[in-house]
């Protein structure tokens, strides 16, 4: 495929991604708004982090005024799940791909569209990844834009219902690998497993979010390498 | 301080994405690893089911207008159903449940 079909193969798998974000990112402007942020400002916002988790949780720092150094290592914690992501990703290109193309795609490094090139067959081209980022940020600016406007007039009831639209997004992501393989099945509960005893047992649960999920995704991932070690064609 | 909202999106975007680009710019060969290529491929899958449950429990009004959402999406993410649908059916699972529980 050349540059153009890929670029076209990526704003197609970037569709379904940026409906996704509309929904999720909508959700986040009416929290921005709610703590004083304008439409222009949470746009900004979403356009230069484009992190779900990350946004959720710095806003809270952003309303009660807390340091740099906080929102710093907290946005840290909470990301650094991307820098596993960015390391997969790096396997799936050319090792000829030059420094502009990998700090182009270092901007899209997201959850979902992470999840969508590291399935790429026969490697990632990095104008798929242009095509897709392009088409689901804009999805995830719109969508936050639209929030901080448009927020104050919905009822709270349709708003709860899209408190799940980022998690449903997440579980289509992960669950038809795992039908295909009980390796990445046994993963996927395990790691739900052990995050739901990281929230709830004594002393655990006081770790914040970003941390376990952290250390749940450290451990489960390293156990699961050791024990379930994945044959070249698997990851392929 | 005098913290500026500026400041605090400028700090945010700088260390996201440094985060993300540092791996894809300095990892430039091959990792022959088999462990460090297999944690690689668990990695996501890991991250993204930690994300999602239990925290997904407590993403709407009630606990179990989230667990029919919960098993809304997981029965459309078995069936094979895009993103969008998968999130949709979620949410007017919880959207259906709570009008009904809550009147």
């Amino acid at each position: 495929m050349n540059h153009s079909d890929q670029f076209k193969a990526g704003v197609r798998d970037g569709i379904p991604i940026c409906l996704g974000y509309f929904a999720v990112s909508f959700a986040f402007g009416i929290q921005a708004a709610e703590i004083g942020l304008s439409p222009f400002e949470a746009g900004m916002l979403s356009l230069l982090n484009v992190t779900s988790a990350g946004q959720f949780a710095g806003l809270s720092v952003i309303a009660a005024a807390g340091s740099y150094i906080e929102l710093a290592a907290l946005q840290f914690i909470i990301n650094l799940r991307y820098m596993l992501m960015s390391a997969a990703l790096s396997q799936k290109l050319d090792s000829r791909t030059g420094t502009l193309p990998r700090l182009l795609i270092a901007y899209g490094v997201t959850d979902e569209i992470f999840g969508v090139s590291v399935m790429r067959p026969k490697g990632l081209d990095p104008f798929f990844s242009y095509g897709c980022t392009i088409i689901s940020v804009l999805g995830w600016v719109a969508g936050t834009v639209t929030g901080a406007s448009a927020g104050a007039i919905l009822p709270a009831r349709l708003i709860s219902a899209l408190g799940v639209a980022l998690y449903g997004m997440f579980i289509a992501i992960i669950i038809p690998p795992a039908r295909e393989h009980k390796k990445i099945m046994y993963c996927v509960l395990s790691a739900m497993a052990l995050s739901a005893v990281f929230a709830w047992a004594p002393v655990l649960r006081q770790l914040s979010g970003g941390m376990r999920i952290i250390i749940v995704t450290v451990l489960i991932a390293a156990v699961f390498a050791k024990l379930f070690p994945v044959s070249e064609e698997e990851s392929a | 301080m005098n913290h500026s909202l500026f400041g605090y999106i400028m700090v945010m975007a700088l260390v996201t994405y440094l985060i993300r680009c540092l791996p894809l710019t300095l990892i430039r060969k091959e990792i022959k690893s088999p462990f460090i290529k297999s944690f690689l491929v668990y990695v996501p899958y890991a991250t993204l089911a930690a994300m999602t449950f239990p925290a997904i429990l407590t993403a709407t009004n009630s606990v179990y207008s989230a667990l029919a959402g919960f098993a809304a999406a997981l029965i459309l993410a078995f069936m094979r159903k895009s993103l969008i649908l998968v999130a949709a059916g979620a949410s007017a699972a919880v959207f259906i449940f709570e009008l009904i529980l809550l009147g």
